[in-house]
């Protein structure tokens, strides 16, 4: 999401990690008292630390984790300024709260976007700098001498004159009686311990003994174990219910019916899988029993036909085009997917008469908290949420739909459920990326240089219904990210196209958002440019990258580590891809194997990325390697299809994905820097698209327009 | 050292395919053959029938042509990639019996509707590969001693008449297809052929 | 039914259906949490067990099959020292993103070594394929069970190597 707001926050921040302690740290929930109002007295000057008289150092973390480091970078930027290891931290997952928890560009509690720790990078650090501030100054009273003169070491004021120490713990009292101070003085990165060091993570201990709690694993006493079933056509209703057997399986209790849904309610989750299987539904299918993906992709490639709303326009592309000497015109259509996290929805649910209590782990937890007040009728003051660990967010768990979903569910349960979706019910209820067509046209002068360049870009806006803010001038500001990439275009002209999906067919974010669509256009129209004007695909880039320095270094260091223009055998070929979105750049080359069959094999990918600081580079490799191997999962595999208003997928079957000995080897640079720290997280997966297929074009000539690769069109190829 | 005596493993069938539409196949009894009179010619027919069973996918994909399982009615690579190890059980790193129990398991409510398990569940002797086989080539096959895991044809007709892994082809679990006609008929078939001298086709045909 | 389960060590009684899978006994009337469901078809390896050493994918074995074999699940992984050999690595490479599926990986790793205590990357690759891993972990796993592997190659008495 850059080139939109986002980009206002995109060199703010980064990612770090942290030393951990041996058995790692404790990961806690807060009871939701409010603030100030705690028992003990304690220096708790913003909504981030909390320092008690025994030395506890409460940390409060509102970016989630899922994966992606953001506890550890989150811990390392509290630390340094605290002047404290992270292992002396004791880390808790931040409740929901807008007022204090909120994203500062996207104005909600949201982890995603990769700005996670773009909207940490000076919140936290302040809030840990601040802490510290208050412990000098009372030291310094203490000892009647200029705080200036007092230094802060390991959880002590330190007064290097006198030799004089004090825990942080004895000073709690004084400090938390101190004006807290607006602006406190943050530390340079000359001075850093912790920020921009490969520390361990804090997270992963208790992830390699079975400690780690995610969602799926609260228990609260006397929990039941729903498992149910949503209307196998999306919009649609549940009609008739026949529970009669189902209410005869062993460990049954309860069948709850709600408007789109049945659910079965016993003591154990496969009783209640027993249960629903029983159970005889009858649907109302509704207004979308005879959509199909044809219909669906008619549609939008109806749209490419319709004017759009200009989105972004520079120069005269009219005028531009009126001079070409001939044009590069190219479709390009991109498929519905799921997520497929690891960990499948659910959520539990406590609703008593007067208050409701649920577990989950969601990216957008105060979201989370108001849907669940809407969905049980409460005041939301009585909605308590705890926030787990995720076992993989990837955009999926930015909605909170099976929060209130398990509400509605739980107002008919005395007593806590928790309510587990199968894996085909996380596949076909997902709130996918919806099908996303493009129509690029350039303007070609009699030396096949470009001199317009325009994009057409035909999808839903998600924004409008998820972050409207997102939405402006009718145009979904996520949709037009990097529409033109950073090519130096003498004209260009984006327009969007709004093609909703049907009423009922929920669409939304995607790792790597409107890049992940974007990038894969651009960079394979590029790549047949300089296919156009008889050069080398990297040469080419360089050309029209002369006035982006951090964007050509990255390519160059690229081409270097892939030794770009070394021969490959028969059937091989490398491809180049470049993104600057999220406030990182990244260049990568992959490597592929075309089989006489058609069928691909990514041997291995390069990525060179310039994210910033990087405040913890061996996160940001990993954040590379992870966002690659989801990317070319779904550049291979990745598409979801509806037959008679039902996605005909479900599970690891009919939705294959990456395995080890099918993965490609990866090797990531990071490139040193001291500017602001970019986001990591989804570059990787939305640069790989083209980087795939650019190189199945060099290994066969052919230009896959269409997503994902369809092998019947790679045969025999030479 | 492993590939060696990599033997086999054992194909499972996650077949995607929704199997409740599909027909039965039907698979003619002996009597069916009668008119033919020519004893050779009928021998070869019973084969021929018989064959709709071998070549049916529920025994294709555990008589692979390589030492890995396939699955599914399109006969695709078993995922995980499994091997069959020292006793075409599998090795002892990833058995067949990580997923494949001593019978078939419901899975309840997802769309592959169970896993098929079996008491011998393994996957047949490299000796036995089928796959891309013609129907004369596996009649040939089937009774060489040499490849046959050395039975007369006496002993290869109990085995296929009676053996409880062949007879899972008949009860493979919901969600799969099963083989053509019963086992008692492929029995029948077996034994009618094999009492016609066990013809096969020409090879060259 | 009420049956006895050995698990970690410790005998379980339970009273469920025969046919219930491990995973949700082990999740929802046990409480050891640590065994995960991803896809409920043995096709992920999310909760991979060990039963008397053997690899078995908990979603789709019944409490029946089990019997009373003893069950290892990955809360008693660091009680052996192949298990304690990979938390360590898995650790020191930093393999775990979102972590959700390294329960299953690390208990399908042990079976790996304790069968072939010098995997080949393609040894690896096959076993491990059962594995799936969404965050992309799977270059990490793979050398992570390779330092495992030549730390326990190394800290073996001579003789048993």
């Amino acid at each position: 999401m850059s080139g939109t707001p986002s980009h206002a926050l995109s060199r703010r921040s980064f990612l770090v990690s942290a030393t951990a302690t041996a058995g790692g740290l404790l990961i806690g929930f807060r009871v939701p008292l409010a603030r100030g109002q705690s028992a003990d007295a304690a220096l708790e000057p913003n909504a981030f630390v909390r320092i008690d008289r025994a030395g506890a150092i409460r940390v409060t973390l509102p970016y989630v984790e899922m994966g992606q480091g953001a506890y550890t970078a989150q811990a390392q930027l509290l630390a340094e300024e605290l002047e404290v290891e992270i292992g002396q931290l004791t880390l808790e997952h931040a409740p929901p709260n807008e007022a204090l928890y909120s994203h500062p560009v996207f104005g909600d509690q949201i982890t995603g976007g990769s700005a996670g720790l773009r909207g940490a990078w000076e919140p936290l650090r302040q809030a840990g700098a601040t802490a510290r501030t208050l412990l000098t100054q009372a030291a310094a009273r203490r000892w009647r001498v200029s705080p200036s003169s007092c230094s802060a070491e390991r959880g002590e004021i330190v007064h290097a004159s006198s030799g004089r120490r004090i825990r942080y713990s004895e000073l709690v009292d004084a400090a938390a009686r101190l004006p807290v101070p607006k602006n406190v003085a943050l530390k340079s990165p000359a001075q850093f311990r912790i920020v921009g060091k490969p520390v361990n993570r804090v997270d992963t201990p208790d992830k390699v003994n079975g400690k780690a709690k995610f969602g799926i694993d609260a228990l609260p006493a006397g929990v039941k174990f729903a498992a149910v079933a949503a209307c196998p056509v999306f919009g649609g209703q549940v009609g008739t219910i026949d529970d009669t057997a189902a209410k005869s399986i062993r460990g049954v209790r309860q069948i709850v019916r709600i408007e789109d849904a049945v659910a079965v309610i016993a003591d154990h989750t496969w009783a209640a899988r027993k249960g629903l299987a029983a159970l005889k539904v009858t649907w109302n299918e509704g207004a979308n029993a005879n959509v199909d993906t044809q219909a669906l992709v008619a549609e939008c490639n109806a749209g490419l036909d319709r004017p759009g709303v200009t989105a972004t326009t520079h120069g005269d592309v009219k005028a531009a085009e009126a001079q070409a000497a001939s044009f590069y015109d190219a479709d390009f259509r991109l498929p519905m997917l799921a997520h497929l996290a690891m960990e499948p929805i659910n959520c539990t649910v406590h609703m008593r008469k007067d208050s409701c209590e649920i577990w989950v782990g969601c990216q957008r937890l105060a979201l989370a908290r108001r849907m669940a007040a809407e969905a049980s009728g409460l005041p939301i003051e009585q909605i308590t949420v705890h926030n787990h660990l995720l076992g993989g967010g990837f955009g999926r768990r930015l909605e909170a739909d099976y929060v209130a979903q398990a509400v509605r569910i739980a107002r008919h349960v005395d007593g806590p459920v928790k309510v587990i979706w199968s894996r085909e019910e996380d596949v076909q209820h997902d709130f996918f990326r919806y099908h996303n067509h493009s129509r690029v046209r350039v303007g070609l002068d009699a030396n096949n240089a470009p001199i317009s360049f325009s994009h057409k870009i035909v999808g839903p806006a998600v924004m409008a219904r998820w972050l409207p803010a997102f939405f402006q001038n009718n145009v979904d500001l996520d949709i037009i990210s990097v529409a033109a990439g950073t090519y130096a275009w003498p004209n260009v002209h984006v327009e969007y196209v709004r093609v909703e999906p049907p009423r009922g067919l929920n669409v939304g974010n995607w790792r790597g958002v409107g890049a992940s669509r974007n990038a894969f256009v651009v960079e394979s129209a590029i790549d047949d440019l300089a296919k156009l004007a008889g050069k080398d695909p990297l040469t080419y880039r360089r050309e029209l990258l002369a006035k982006s320095p951090r964007l050509l270094n990255v390519l160059n260091k690229v081409a270097e580590l892939a030794q770009w223009g070394t021969p490959l055998g028969a059937g091989r070929g490398r491809g180049i891809a470049l993104l600057d979105d999220f406030g990182s750049y990244v260049a990568q080359i992959a490597e592929v194997t075309v089989s006489r069959s058609g069928q691909v094999r990514v041997d291995r990918v390069f990525c060179v990325v310039d994210c910033g600081f990087a405040v913890n580079p061996d996160i940001v490799k990993a954040q590379l390697e992870g966002g690659i191997i989801y990317g070319v999962s779904a550049v291979l595999h990745g598409r979801i299809t509806v037959a008679k208003g039902r996605i005909q997928q479900g599970n690891f079957d009919d939705c294959p994905v990456l395995r080890m000995h099918d993965s490609p080897l990866i090797e990531v640079h990071v490139v040193p820097s001291l500017e602001a720290p970019g986001g990591v997280g989804e570059p990787g997966t939305a640069a790989v698209f083209p980087a795939v297929t650019n190189a199945i074009f060099a290994a066969t000539g052919k230009r896959l327009l269409d997503l994902p690769i369809d092998t019947t069109q790679l045969r025999n190829l030479p | 050292m492993k590939c060696a005596h990599a033997v086999a493993l054992v194909g499972v069938l996650l077949a995607a395919t929704t199997v409740a539409d599909t027909p039965l196949e039907p698979l003619r009894s002996p009597q069916e053959f009668d008119s033919i009179r020519d004893r050779a010619a009928r021998s070869k027919a019973y084969f021929t029938e018989a064959a709709k069973v071998l070549q049916h996918p529920r025994c294709l994909n555990c008589h692979p042509a390589t030492r890995s399982p396939t699955q599914g009615d399109d006969l695709h690579p078993h995922v995980p990639l499994v091997q069959a190890g020292p006793e075409n059980k599998g090795t002892k790193e990833l058995p067949c019996s990580s997923c494949h129990g001593a019978a078939n398991a419901a899975t309840l409510g997802a769309r592959v509707k169970s896993i098929p398990g079996n008491d011998h569940w393994s996957l047949a002797p490299a000796s036995m590969a089928w796959q891309g086989l013609t129907t004369a080539e596996i009649c040939e096959q089937i009774k060489d001693p040499k490849r046959n895991g050395n039975r007369t044809l006496a002993q290869l007709e109990k085995h296929l008449a009676e053996d409880p892994l062949v007879g899972w082809a008949w009860d493979p679990g919901e969600g799969r297809a099963p083989a053509p006609g019963t086992q008692q008929v492929f029995g029948q078939l077996i034994s009618a052929w094999i009492k016609t001298g066990a013809h096969c086709e020409n090879r060259s045909r | 039914m009420s049956q006895q389960l050995s698990i970690n060590g410790v005998t379980h009684t339970v009273d469920v259906d025969d046919d219930t899978p491990l995973l949700w006994v082990l999740r929802d009337v046990i409480g050891l949490t640590g065994t995960k469901f991803g896809c409920g078809i043995a096709l992920c390896g999310a909760c991979t067990v060990h039963i008397d050493g053997v690899p078995r994918r908990s979603c789709i074995t019944s409490v029946r099959s089990v019997g009373n074999a003893s069950i290892r699940t990955i809360e008693a992984l660091e009680t052996t020292p192949v298990g304690r050999s990979l938390q360590k690595a898995w650790l020191d490479l930093e393999v775990v993103q979102c972590g959700y599926c390294q329960s299953g990986q690390l208990m399908s790793a042990a079976a790996l070594l304790a069968g072939n205590a010098t995997p080949s990357d393609e040894d690896i690759d096959t076993v491990m394929s059962g594995n799936v891993c969404r965050c992309g972990t799977y270059g990490r796993i793979r050398a992570a069970i390779k330092q495992a592997a030549a730390e326990i190659h190394q800290s073996a008495p001579e003789g048993t190597r």
